[in-house]
């Protein structure tokens, strides 16, 4: 079906496979080095206190400790963030959340360390805590910053049209608020980091399970005081991250670094799974409220949206996070009148910031919950009302965006859902006219006779549907380029490299790929190179889902700057005729006239002994985009992707649990690199998304994590989802490599949304609160253990 | 104290504490760093390696619960450059990503082909259950234990 590629669109296997299969990959944690130090953290069990002192003296003689690093050690910047420094490294001063870290204390041995911490003396101030994000804007609220005046983090609003005007014109109006849960990303890894004190001209050498490298860099830097290039990072194999090992891993590194530096020694940080739970930032949870006004004929007229974000105790990437909610909050819905407003507060909660998603999917399961509550009212089907309000080519998206120099695929992608999968006719069948979910009476939580439900009635079938459009890469949020350097040998071999970073998701070999095709050359002549700041560029974070786009685009730049070399090479080496043609397919160099003429590796051979440049760096730089922050209007991002997923699900009525037989994601991520990749992004991110829509949720009590490991937070095991099924629609795009967008992310964000349609489709009752776990679908509540006393459900 | 087991097929002897976990001893003494630890409790599987042939958490094993025993890690797994037919599937079906799990997951699935050459795929999925895995949605892991089945059969 991809006739005139020859890798592009194959399913080609990943260029760290055999490390990873047999146990060769080196991960963080899997590091040594001589003389090396471990390390272990000093924290109270406050979600807020200020610190009067910290007395060491019981532990300073001990023979386990060869240092306490504090705040007084750090030499440069004590605060940091990633958009605003408002996180203390070292909190000796005050905590606002639990994983806050006071001090840290490095020595020979992990275990013995641990022995010293309950012997130091912390004297603190318990403060009052604040942890409903509902009263953080309260004007005799706590501030969980004092310096800052207020608990806002960031506050978005967006204007288009007359929204009174549109709700006017509207023949019904229906108003819906939503929640949505804390989630931790959950990736197996936790967090591992070495320092290494490199000496007084070098600086310092960081690796780790480092999602973002530049990142890191720029956080390590600025707390030692340092020019960029005297902290190099190194990225160890990543085992997962999600968005997960951004802050965290920054502010890891830069403890480490102040310890390698105070001790000359190399330093490890490594978590337990119940440190990574109680430190690492989360998915937000967020309160929605919608009120649609909608015509008879399913058009909508006006949205009204007001969401507010629990940012917790810092500020992270919440303005960034809640930017994308505001551009994406009403759908992908052509809607003349919108009025939204987006605000994320702090709390003393455990703080939030970027997860795979990226504040999308809280939004999408409102929003697609309320186009199936409208379609219902009106008689009219899922896919229907969808039709009705979707985005084609030349709509206006709410921030006044006219969507152009892209397919719009968004009914393209509904249609090849609803058709794969009989939608319609499974939807109809499973419709029920009125609700059949058994209703227990929380006084008397015992079911009476009329509600005895007969062993083979208890499992209801259930289909529903979610739409998305989302926006590409980083749009308004900053700056967009990325760059990558290919050096080929004088015996054909390839070196690659660019300065986005693999997550395992397998960026690495999708760029192979890019290189590979555009050479003419096979993919197992490249040789990627590690990341390493001192040697790639700075291509920004791997977020987003930007990698094949952005960094693609610049491998084949940096790719085609060679082909063109050696094409020019070629033609004057072998004498060919400037009418004559030169092409590279498969290690062989042909000329239209004379066929083939060379072997690759002769070719590079020929070249290098002639003084011909065989390296280069490649640059991708996104169009120019613009946003205007007082009204929320601009074209938000260069382009756009489109997906519907749909889930069919079997619901027990009898205890309320919700079990997955399908779902079916369509996706137009433009482009397909490497089918298998992109395949696997698509399992991945559909089963992230259902542990999400029926199972996954941090809850606090004052503001203490209660999961902080695998036993209590449960993921999606090999057990829970039956069956996935992957289709992808190519649309065309004029950016990106032969118009390849993103992925990872669309996966995810609409599984959630398309099960809660589902369960409401078996049930005939709809769910405003996620997760659809046991209590919500049973109980419509969520159990807290406060809730549950002996042999009752008060 | 001395315990004596075989290890990737070599008789190993060594003295360790009563206290310190078999993934410890295989990381940190044998610097067998292939053996993961994700959770430290036994609930994600990283750390499996095989024991008298079956998958067990080392992370949840003493060390000197090994003595006696025959233990095989994932660099056990293939024969020096010559990868199993199973590790070629995960490669073929792209069970892999950030590849934390991998080893656990090899191990595991192993364990399960050994002790039942022909599993259905609801075996599969019980074999493999024990291992968390967040970035593959288990579907190409399961195909490429499925395709190793049906090649060892044929």
């Amino acid at each position: 079906m991809n006739e005139e590629f020859s890798v592009v669109g194959k399913k080609i296997i990943r260029e760290d496979g055999f490390d990873k299969v047999t146990g060769q990959a080196k991960f963080g944690d899997d590091y040594k080095f001589d003389g090396m130090l471990h390390s272990v953290m000093l924290r109270i069990s406050e979600a807020h206190a200020k610190i009067n002192s910290i007395d060491f003296s019981a532990i300073e003689k001990s023979e386990f400790l060869f240092s306490i690093i504090t705040s007084a050690d750090i030499p440069g910047t004590k605060k940091v963030g990633m958009i605003k420094n408002d996180q203390l490294v070292f909190c000796d001063e005050k905590v606002v959340t639990p994983g806050d870290v006071l001090a840290m204390l490095v020595g020979e041995s992990e275990s013995q360390l641990r022995s010293l911490l309950s012997k130091i003396k912390v004297d603190y101030t318990p403060l009052p805590v604040l942890n409903d994000p509902k009263k953080s804007l309260d004007k005799d609220s706590i501030l969980i910053h004092p310096e800052t005046g207020t608990n806002l983090i960031v506050h978005h609003p967006l204007r288009k049209g007359d929204i009174e005007k549109g709700f006017s014109e509207s023949d019904e109006i229906l108003e819906q608020t939503y929640t949505t849960q804390l989630v931790e990303h959950s990736y197996i890894e936790p967090e591992a980091v070495i320092a290494i004190p490199l000496g007084t001209s070098q600086g310092v050498k960081i690796i780790g399970s480092i999602q973002n490298p530049f990142t890191t860099r720029r956080f390590v830097a600025n707390v030692l005081n340092l020019p960029l290039t005297k902290v190099r990072v190194h990225q160890a194999h990543l085992g997962g991250s999600f968005g997960g090992k951004d802050d965290t891993m920054c502010i890891l590194s830069a403890r480490a670094a102040v310890a390698a530096m105070k001790t000359n020694r190399p330093v490890k940080i490594r978590y337990t799974r119940e440190e990574s739970i109680l430190e690492s930032y989360k998915r937000h949870p967020y309160i929605l409220n919608y009120k649609v006004g909608y015509a008879k004929n399913g058009k909508i007229k006006a949205m009204k949206v007001d969401i507010l974000a629990d940012g917790g105790a810092y500020v992270s990437m919440s303005p960034f996070v809640t930017w994308r909610t505001v551009v994406q909050a009403t759908g992908p819905y052509e809607i003349e009148n919108v009025h939204t407003d987006v605000r994320a507060v702090y709390t003393n909660n455990p703080y939030t910031g970027a997860m795979r998603g990226f504040g999308s999917p809280q939004p999408i399961f409102a929003q697609e919950s309320l186009m199936d509550e409208i379609a219902a009212r009106l008689r009219m089907t899922p896919d229907e009302i969808r039709r009705v309000n979707g985005l084609k080519v030349g709509s206006v998206t709410a921030t006044g965006q006219i969507l152009k120099d892209h397919e719009v695929n968004l009914v393209r992608v509904l249609d090849v859902a609803c058709g794969n999968t009989d939608f319609i006719t499974k939807w109809k069948r499973n419709k029920k006219k009125k609700s059949i979910a058994v209703e227990l009476n929380s006084l008397s939580p015992i079911l009476n006779d009329s509600q005895f439900i007969k062993q083979n009635d208890l499992i209801k079938k259930g289909i529903g549907l979610a739409v998305s459009f989302r926006g590409c890469s980083l749009g308004a949020e900053g700056t967009d380029a990325a760059a990558a350097y290919i050096s080929i040998q004088n015996d054909g071999s390839v070196y690659l490299d660019c300065g986005l970073a693999e997550n395992g998701q397998g960026l690495r070999t999708t760029y192979s790929i890019i290189a590979s095709e555009v050479l003419g050359i096979t993919t197992d002549k490249i040789i990627y190179l590690e990341l390493d700041t001192g040697i790639t560029p700075d291509s920004g974070p791997t977020v987003a889902s930007r990698s094949t786009l952005m960094g693609g685009g610049a491998v084949k730049n940096a790719a085609e700057i060679l082909l063109e070399r050696l094409e020019k090479f070629v033609k004057a080496e072998f004498k060919l005729g400037e009418d004559d043609f030169v092409s590279f397919r498969e290690n062989l160099v042909f000329s239209r006239r004379k066929g083939l003429i060379a072997k690759f590796p002769e070719v590079c051979k020929l070249a290098y002994s002639r003084g011909v440049s065989l390296a280069s760096i490649g640059w991708y730089k996104s169009p120019n985009v613009y946003w205007d922050e007082e009204f929320g209007q601009g074209d938000a991002y260069f382009t756009y992707v489109y997906g519907c997923q749909v889930a069919e699900v079997s619901v027990n009525i009898a205890t309320g649990e919700v079990y997955i037989d399908k779902i079916t994601a369509v996706h137009d991520p433009g482009k397909v690199i490497n089918r298998l990749g992109a395949e696997g992004q698509v399992y991945g991110g559909v089963t992230q998304g259902a542990g999400y829509g029926i199972f996954e949720e941090i809850t606090t009590d004052k503001g203490f994590i209660r999961e902080l490991n695998f036993d209590t937070y449960t993921i999606p095991t090999s057990k829970d989802i039956d069956e996935i099924k992957p289709i992808f629609i190519e649309g065309k795009d004029s950016y990106g490599p032969w118009g390849a967008k993103s992925l990872g992310e669309p996966t995810l964000e609409l599984t959630a949304a398309a099960i809660s349609n589902a369960v409401c489709n078996a049930l005939g009752k709809r769910f405003f609160n996620l997760p659809l776990n046991l209590e919500e679908v049973l109980l419509s509540k969520k159990l807290r253990p406060a809730d549950i006393k002996r042999g009752s459900l008060l | 104290m001395e315990v004596r087991f075989k290890l990737n097929g070599k008789e190993e002897e060594v003295t360790t504490e009563p206290y310190l976990r078999l993934i410890d001893l295989l990381r940190d003494y044998f610097n067998l760093t292939g053996t993961k630890e994700g959770c430290g409790v036994g609930e994600c599987g990283a750390c499996t390696v095989l024991m008298n042939g079956r998958a067990v958490n080392s992370c949840l094993v003493l060390a000197a619960q090994a003595n006696d025993s025959e233990i095989v890690t994932i660099e056990g797994i293939a024969e020096g450059e010559v990868l199993s037919s199973l590790q070629k599937n995960f490669l073929t079906y792209g069970a892999v990503q950030c590849g934390f799990c991998t080893p656990g997951m090899v191990l595991s699935a192993s364990a399960l082909l050994d002790q039942n050459p022909n599993p259905t795929e609801e075996e599969i999925k019980d074999a493999i259950a024990g291992n968390l895995c967040r970035c593959t949605g288990y579907k190409q892991i399961i195909e490429a234990v499925k395709e190793t089945a049906k090649e060892t059969i044929e």
